[in-house]
């Protein structure tokens, strides 16, 4: 059962990164132009 | 460039709106070509809103850049202040989505290990873990919720989040204790998962109303209102709609609307009133007549002096009796309230029946307490809370796709309801704009279809754009035209080969509007124009009498005119309506207990827009109709009406099964939760079932439209 005290932190750790990326997301206007960010990876840059 | 980066004045940062950009093409002729000119230091594209963001030099205007882009190839105008993005009504909901999302999944986790045996201290453990997850995770995911209850509460009504709250404060609330007592049941999981499913329901609501608004955001003319003004020496320049004053000289150019009112000082032209008054026919007004805000000058350029502004204008009387019309609307209860209305008191009745039970039938104090707070939480309405939304987001969404924008989820309920539809005339029943007779367009040559392609496209008049519009549907190329010029008040001329063409006033000007396409040498054609019915109009109209809604017209046009449309529709009609009119109109239908639905697209449209319970407007409506009214339909075809309607009914019979899908839940659920026999594991599955189900049979709706 030991095993539990390495498990269950690391499972937290991992699923409160994917919580803090999506905040960062969120804070620094990641969702402002979907269109937009979909349609730039098409364009060619000098 | 190395000038403007000097510590310089900051730059302006100007938005334009762009609504003719789609693609990646665009994005970048747009970025690049804007960047590389002088004194614009960069340019950013949003193109789902449709923008583009500019930094440039202060000494740059709005209207240079609008010009700029006009040479890059784009339509653009600046954006209105009002306009600017207003904050998004989902935005808000996605993070304590996210926070309820991940603790609801960590908990259910370690709820699976508990139900599958753990007990001891191991229990104990996953239970505190839980709890450290859980409670800062509903404190922070359930605020949107305990807001709203505690303004409910707090003035004495009550709505779906009261029960929501109580059931969530309440389960957490046991969960904590019965862990401090080690005891064997913790509802953590249920309560986290009910807020997931709710925040679910309510972001998508949230999103469904962000993206209507959006789209009647690209519909509203978004051009700074403003005019040309003629200076003391004759120079001109512009000036903002709220920056003209009484005694300024206004130049309206061919197919430019009025900013203010005015009287005619030089020049004579004919007026488009409708959006005002209804009125079909363009009147002709001279010198020391008297023009009115908001009216389209259809012929020749005019100057006006301003004689009312800003507040004073017919535009902003009607405003204020829009205002006044609101208030009606805004005592409407929404279903879920109303099934609240019904469901708290008896929920929080079986309850506190259920302690007293166990009481007299010689349990403690806790156990009956225990049991008392587990029929709270397992009638705890998590598809009660989604049975609504879900249902109307699924309807919009199939609506929108069918080009019908629905402003929010009770435009729906209100809808269902009506039984009395009143409908404009001029812009609604009709197109509400001069059109070509499609017969002479036919008897008309390849060639002579050229040239007049041609000619149309070089002017901006609403006749020449309205000829060019439905010419170019039958794929007729352009003719290769030298030398063409308009000229103001006549027409366009050019010439073919040699050959003198124009495209002009007709010479003997009737009562009828038309334009006159000359080609040298050949027989002058006269192309007549007028306002036609929209298509599928007959259809429409038997398809609202078949639902048993009747319709008639409600008009502020002259009596002959409406006559024509309502022996044209078999409709009866009133003519000569005035904006108060109309209100009163809808009032006194609603006071004698019909439910009314306005359709109507002008200005004088918008007090009774605002009264009636349920509205609707074209997409070519006044800003005033479009933001008054709950729905916008954007293709030319009338058929939209029926189709509105059908689908609001069936979205509201399937929010009438969800309820009761919800009810039956309950009816099995309580007795077991009142005998002592619901377990955290019970509530789990019952909860997710019910909400599945209801999802489910919401979905039904995607083909609604």
């Amino acid at each position: 059962m030991t095993i539990l005290l390495l498990l269950i932190p690391a499972a937290l750790a991992i699923g409160g990164l994917g919580l803090a990326a999506f905040f960062w997301a969120l804070r620094h206007g990641q969702f402002e132009d979907p269109q937009g960010n979909a349609a730039r990876i098409l364009m060619d840059d000098e | 460039m190395t000038a403007l980066r000097k510590p310089a004045p900051a730059l302006d940062r100007t938005v334009l709106t762009v609504p003719s950009m789609h693609c990646a093409g665009c994005m970048s002729k747009i970025e690049r070509g804007l960047s590389a000119q002088p004194g614009i230091a960069s340019a950013r594209v949003n193109l789902s809103a449709r923008t583009v963001t500019v930094e440039h030099d202060p000494a740059i205007e709005a209207r240079e850049l609008v010009r700029r882009l006009a040479d890059l190839g784009y339509e653009a105008q600046a954006r209105r202040e009002e306009l600017a993005p207003r904050l998004s009504a989902a935005t808000p909901l996605l993070a304590p989505l996210a926070v309820a999302g991940f603790a609801a999944m960590n908990v259910m986790l370690l709820s699976v290990s508990v139900w599958a045996g753990a007990d001891g201290s191991t229990r104990d453990l996953f239970h505190w873990i839980s709890a450290g997850i859980g409670v800062p995770a509903i404190a922070y995911a359930g605020r949107p919720f305990f807001k709203s209850a505690w303004n409910a509460v707090r003035h004495g009504r009550t709505n779906m989040d009261v029960p929501i709250s109580l059931g969530v404060l309440i389960a957490t609330g046991l969960s904590l204790y019965e862990t401090m007592r080690h005891g064997q049941h913790a509802w953590f999981d249920g309560a986290l998962m009910l807020l997931t499913f709710l925040l679910i329901g309510r972001v998508l609501d949230a999103m469904m109303r962000d993206r209507t608004r959006a789209g009647v955001d690209a519909l509203l003319s978004q051009a700074a209102q403003g005019a040309m003004i003629v200076g003391p020496n004759g120079g001109v320049s512009w000036v903002e709609a709220g920056k003209l004053a009484i005694g300024m000289i206004m130049r309206i150019a061919a197919g430019e609307r009025l900013a203010a009112d005015g009287e005619i000082v030089s020049g004579r032209s004919r007026f488009d009133q409708s959006l005002l008054t209804g009125e079909s026919a363009p009147i002709t007004l001279h010198r020391g007549d008297q023009a009115l805000a908001g009216t389209l000058n259809l012929e020749a350029p005019v100057d006006v002096r301003v004689s009312h502004a800003g507040h004073d204008t017919t535009l902003a009387e009607i405003a204020r009796l829009m205002e006044a019309s609101t208030q009606n609307r805004s005592r409407y209860v929404r279903i879920a309230d109303r099934a609240a209305r019904l469901y708290a008191p008896a929920v929080h009745t079986l309850a506190a029946l259920t302690v007293v039970a166990w009481l007299i039938a010689g349990a403690g104090l806790y156990q009956a307490l225990v049991t008392g707070v587990a029929v709270l939480i397992i009638t705890c309405p998590c598809a009660l809370g989604l049975a609504v939304p879900v249902a109307q987001v699924v309807a919009s969404g199939a609506l929108m796709r069918a080009g019908i924008m629905v402003k929010d989820g009770s435009a729906l309920e209100r809808l269902a309801t009506v039984d009395r539809a009143l409908l404009d005339k001029t812009g609604t029943l009709t197109m509400g704009k001069p059109l070509p007779d499609p017969t002479t367009l036919r008897w008309l040559t390849q060639d002579e279809a050229a040239v007049a392609v041609a000619l149309a496209s070089y002017s901006r008049h609403p006749l020449s754009r309205a000829l060019a519009a439905a010419l170019a549907g039958s794929d007729i190329a352009a003719a290769p035209l030298t030398e063409v010029a308009e000229r103001a008040g006549e027409g366009v001329f050019g010439h073919w080969f040699g050959l003198e063409v124009s495209l002009s006033r007709p010479q003997s000007g009737g009562a009828t509007m038309a334009v006159a396409l000359a080609i040298e040498g050949r027989p002058v054609r006269l192309i007549p124009f007028s306002d036609r019915l929209r298509p599928d109009s007959a259809a429409a109209l038997t398809q609202l009498g078949q639902m048993g809604i009747e319709s008639s017209i409600l008009s502020g046009d002259r009596a002959a005119a409406v006559g024509e449309i309502a022996i044209a529709t078999g409709l009866t009609a009133q003519a000569n309506a005035r904006p108060a009119d109309k209100e009163a109109l809808v009032s006194r239908l609603r006071a004698s207990g019909r439910k009314v639905l306005m359709v109507g697209d002008g200005l004088n449209d918008g007090p009774a827009l605002a009264a009636a319970d349920a509205s609707m407007a074209p997409g070519s409506a006044s800003d005033v109709g479009l933001q008054a009214a709950d729905f916008v339909f954007v293709q030319d075809s009338l058929v939209a009406l029926p189709r509105a309607v059908r689908a609001a009914r069936r979205t509201m019979a399937v929010v009438r099964q969800n309820f009761a899908l919800a009810i039956g839940y309950n009816v099995l659920a309580v007795p077991l939760a009142m005998a002592g026999m619901v377990t955290p594991l019970v509530a789990a599955v019952a909860m997710s079932l019910s909400s599945l189900i209801v999802v489910a049979n919401s979905l039904r709706l995607a083909r609604a439209a």
